[in-house]
């Protein structure tokens, strides 16, 4: 074949849409599912550009007053409730230059006054430079930290926990289903075993038991929790696809021209039965990112240094009391907003990826 | 076709047009203005290849038709009794289906409710349509079972689906079709699901049952052959048009289109061996055939060619548990030796059961064999480790019945012929290997476009060449064709099988080729092995086995081919 034909011949490939061009085209149909598709994709990139310190880096930056309220619900009005106008660092200021005036009266010279005046009026100008508003965009924290910075933190958090345990449980459920499936025998039996022993023990104690083991908390072990618990699911579905496929003739065939088992498995069938693992992949990362939530509520979260959607939850319980209702809204939101987003891509993604084609 | 004798038809089609809404811009017209007539006690069979609207007619003529995406254009009437079908009310038609106009289905496995059983599904018609009270209609269901032939009707009365073989299950169908003593039955393809002794007594009761009732029959098939027997009056579909329409005498003596011509002799006949069989388009080409069909082929050992493989007491059996520590033994392959000379075609025969398929997969190793050897060059494939296998694996090949199934969806045509060089390492790069599937592609008749595609954009034969090419790949000293041709329209059916017969000449290669068919088996093997429950009933040269078989089974299956026109006369 000459290079001439061959440039033809490649030229004319745009012309057969492959199974995922036409799973795509049938999506594009789909006008909620495009819709929810662009909300995760906006998710994603506040994910992204977070992770990458691109916005909100500067998240725990205390730069409002203690619980500013949002700025479209106007600053507090002063009653003696917590945030008052006065902030503690300008009133330790003043008593700080009441003591300098009594020095000065008995005119003892203190050694490091010097210094400890050029310190102050550095740390005022730098206190005057962080002037702390009454109120920020959508409210502050109870150190006065910009809820929107940290909800885009804690999305930053929360989706990435959800994102990856899914992908850690799908790896798994799909490796352990394929050869459960595939092999069968005494493979079969020991997996099967392996997951009935997992299903058995009730989810939260199971969760609760595998935390106390790894004794840490953390994002890493929030991601191994819902991973090394969450694949069970999956496993049986692909388990019963790859049941289904084996004894398909294309197997057969494969078999046939001397294709060995991992080829058979992974290069033949894998990509048969992508879909199913797709589909539950995205319904998993809604499922882990509401397990995150629980279990940050629960105390068993992520640590103390980083903030989540769960552990924001967590504060809004005390501050409700109080009648602080911004945190737990923003968090709220953004939750439902992705959770809803994702559920309804699922949705569509698995109607686009039905193959009704035989 | 004008009305016998100048009567009212039964059911008049008048310009009958049927769309399919695939998606918002595209539609596809499956019925372009189809007018015919059924008249009143007598058989009309609908004759057209997959994808003529054959079986989209008779679902328009029930009112049938899913109503999400079909349109009818105005102007279309399918008239009964004065009344235009297609303008009825839901409820009205509702009413004359099952009572007037009823429908046997192709797969009596699914068109049957599993959890029913065979009683309640044939007493709920008469009790729904008839008013009969329930011991009324048990009596008359056991009268029905016992005029469709089934035997002990008290006992199968209570009988689910599942307990019942297929030609009883096509059978108690029959019986709920006319149960109500409908004027017009429609068949569809009713007995393509079976074997061919089943198919015999199915056709033999449909049309016992149309003299009896004086019912009209709707008989509608993909072959010509089986029509010869039963019908009265032939309409040719061809893509949602009707090519040619008459009495069942003209169609067969004096065809006037070349597509009515064309798929008569598309088909191989048990009479003649031509060289090529001749295929659609040296019909619809004008002027004379081109040397197709004219010369002879001849087949048969002579007893001194060179073995390529043989096998030896090959037996297969299943085992399924039974109690608590028991097993049950079933037999599917018994005691079956052959030898396959080099450059012959070797057919085996037999019905669905017979352990056909299995004897091909067990030379494959993709079944385990019980007991026996299959010897390959001295080697016993069926014994060695897997490893040494490999190296045999591409001397011999497979393809399978279904060409839907036996490709992978998600691969491109070139990945799928560049997988068995890759595994192989044939070939000393992939652009040498990419060349060497070129070639193929051209030698299938496949343009090198293909290359890039999926199987999805590819008709069933096309899909089989893909197979073949896949397996031409390895350069295989014998190829298995299990059922190859078995799923494909009669015209591309004829394609494949001069296919496998240009590359035969070519490369020598030995078939082993299974079918049910055994028009095809004669026409392709040189020595035909026929097979029932597992056991070799009887192996020939074809010419001998055709013309003077020997076991009874033997002459059973073939006197159960379809004779077509002639055949059926003669008889």
């Amino acid at each position: 074949m000459t290079q001439a034909a061959a440039l033809s011949l490649g030229a004319q490939r745009a012309e057969s849409p492959g199974l995922w061009v036409l799973a795509w085209r049938r999506f594009c149909r789909d006008r909620v599912g495009l819709a929810s598709f662009l909300i995760v994709v906006f998710f994603f990139g506040l994910m992204v550009a977070s992770g990458l310190h691109l916005i909100a880096a500067d998240w725990s930056k205390e730069v409002g007053v203690n619980y500013a309220p949002p700025t479209f619900s106007g600053p507090a009005i002063h009653d003696g409730g917590p945030s008052a106008p006065l902030a503690p660092d300008s009133s330790r200021a003043e008593s700080a230059g009441k003591a300098d005036a009594a020095a000065g009266d008995i005119e003892i010279v203190d050694p490091l006054a010097d210094v400890l005046a050029e310190i102050r009026a550095q740390s005022s100008a730098a206190s005057v430079a962080e002037a702390q508003a009454p109120t920020l965009a959508f409210g502050g924290d109870r150190w006065g930290r910009d809820v929107l910075k940290k909800t885009i933190k804690g999305t930053e958090t929360s989706m990435f926990v959800g994102l990856v345990a899914a992908l850690l449980a799908a790896f798994l459920a799909t490796v352990f289903g394929a050869l459960a499936g595939y092999y069968g025998g005494w493979i079969d039996d020991f997996f099967n075993w392996f997951y009935s022993v997992f299903t058995s023990i009730p989810y939260l104690l199971l969760i609760l038991a595998i935390a106390a083991v790894l004794n840490q908390k953390g994002t890493l072990t929030v991601i191994l929790i819902l991973g090394l618990t969450g694949w069970t699911g999956i496993f049986r579905l692909v388990r019963a696809e790859y049941l289904k496929h084996k004894v398909r003739e294309y197997i057969q065939a494969a078999d046939a021209i001397g294709a060995s088992h991992a080829r058979r498995m992974f290069v033949h069938i894998l990509p048969n039965v992508s879909h199913v693992i797709l589909v539950q992949l995205s319904l998993h990362v809604v499922l882990f990112i509401k397990s995150e939530v629980v279990l940050s509520f629960l105390g068993f979260g992520v640590g103390v240094d980083t903030v989540s959607w769960g552990s924001m939850l967590n504060e809004a319980q005390s501050e409700l009391i109080l009648g602080y209702w911004w945190q737990l809204v923003a968090a709220t939101i953004a939750m439902a907003l992705l959770v809803t987003g994702f559920s309804l891509f699922t949705d569509a993604l698995r109607d686009a990826l039905d193959p009704k084609l035989k | 076709m004008t009305s016998p004798n100048g009567t009212e038809p039964l059911v008049g089609i008048r310009d009958l047009k049927v769309d399919f809404r695939l998606d918002r811009t595209t539609i596809f017209q499956a019925v372009k203005g189809v007018s015919f007539d059924i008249p009143v006690n007598s058989t009309v069979a609908l004759v057209g290849e997959s994808g003529s609207g054959k079986s989209v007619t008779a679902l328009a003529i029930l009112g049938l038709l899913p109503k999400e995406n079909s349109i009818v254009p105005a102007g279309s009437r399918i008239l009964y009794g004065g009344r235009n079908l297609l303008a009825l009310e839901p409820g009205e038609l509702q009413k004359l289906r099952g009572a007037d106009i009823s429908m046997i289905f192709q797969e009596p496995m699914s068109s049957l409710n599993p959890v029913f059983t065979v009683g309640f599904q044939l007493t709920e018609v008469l009790t729904k349509h008839l008013g009969m009270t329930g011991k009324q209609a048990r009596a008359r269901a056991l009268e029905l079972l016992r005029e469709v032939g089934i035997p002990e009707p008290e006992i199968k009365i209570d009988a689910y689906p599942f307990q019942l073989s297929g030609g009883q299950q096509q059978r108690v169908m029959i019986a709920i079709a006319i149960a109500c003593e409908p004027k017009l039955l429609i068949a569809d393809e009713p007995t393509t699901a079976l074997d061919v002794t089943i198919q015999k007594q199915i056709l033999e009761l449909i049309a016992a049952l149309q003299k009896r009732m004086r019912m009209s029959v709707l008989f509608i098939t993909h072959d010509l052959a089986l029509v010869g027997e039963i019908a009265d009056y032939v309409v040719v579909m061809r893509e949602g048009e009707i090519k040619e329409q008459g009495k069942v005498q003209q169609i067969f003596e004096a065809p006037q289109d070349p597509y009515t011509r064309a798929l008569m002799l598309c088909r191989p006949q048990l009479t003649r061996r031509p060289r090529r069989l001749p295929v659609i388009d040296d019909f619809l080409k004008p002027g004379p055939l081109a040397g197709a069909g004219l010369e002879e082929r001849s087949r048969g050992l002579r007893g001194d060619e060179e073995v390529i493989l043989e096998v030896r007491h090959l037996g297969k059996s299943f085992y399924s548990r039974e109690g608590l520590f028991g097993k049950r033994e079933f037999k599917a392959v018994k005691d079956v030796s052959f030898k396959l000379a080099r450059g012959k075609t070797l057919g085996i025969v037999g019905e669905s059961g017979s352990g056909k398929t299995t004897v091909a997969l067990t030379l494959l190793r993709l079944r385990g064999a019980s007991t026996g050897e299959a010897l390959f060059e001295g080697a016993d494939l069926l014994s060695i480790p897997q490893e040494e296998m490999m190296r045999y694996k591409r001397r011999i090949q497979i393809v399978f019945q279904d060409p839907y199934a036996s490709l992978n969806p998600r691969f491109t045509i070139g990945q799928l012929l560049m997988e068995p060089l890759q595994v192989h390492r044939i070939g000393s790069d992939e652009s040498e290997r990419r060349d060497m599937v070129y070639k193929l592609l051209q030698e299938v008749g496949l343009p090198e476009v293909s290359f890039f595609k999926y199987p999805h954009e590819f008709s069933g034969g096309q899909r089989q060449r893909i197979a073949i090419a896949r397996c031409l790949t390895m350069k295989p000293e014998v190829l298995i064709c299990d059922e190859a041709v078995s799923a494909l329209d009669v015209s591309v059916q004829a394609q494949v099988l001069n296919l496998l017969q240009d590359l035969q000449d070519e490369y020598h290669m030995s078939y082993i080729f299974i079918s049910h068919d055994l028009a095809v088996v004669k026409y392709m093997a040189d020595q035909v092995m026929v097979m029932n429950e597992g056991e070799v009933v009887e192996v020939a040269n074809s010419d001998d086995i055709y013309r003077n078989p020997q076991h009874p089974y033997t002459k059973k299956l073939l006197s159960s081919i379809p004779q077509g026109w002639r055949g059926a006369r003669a008889r």
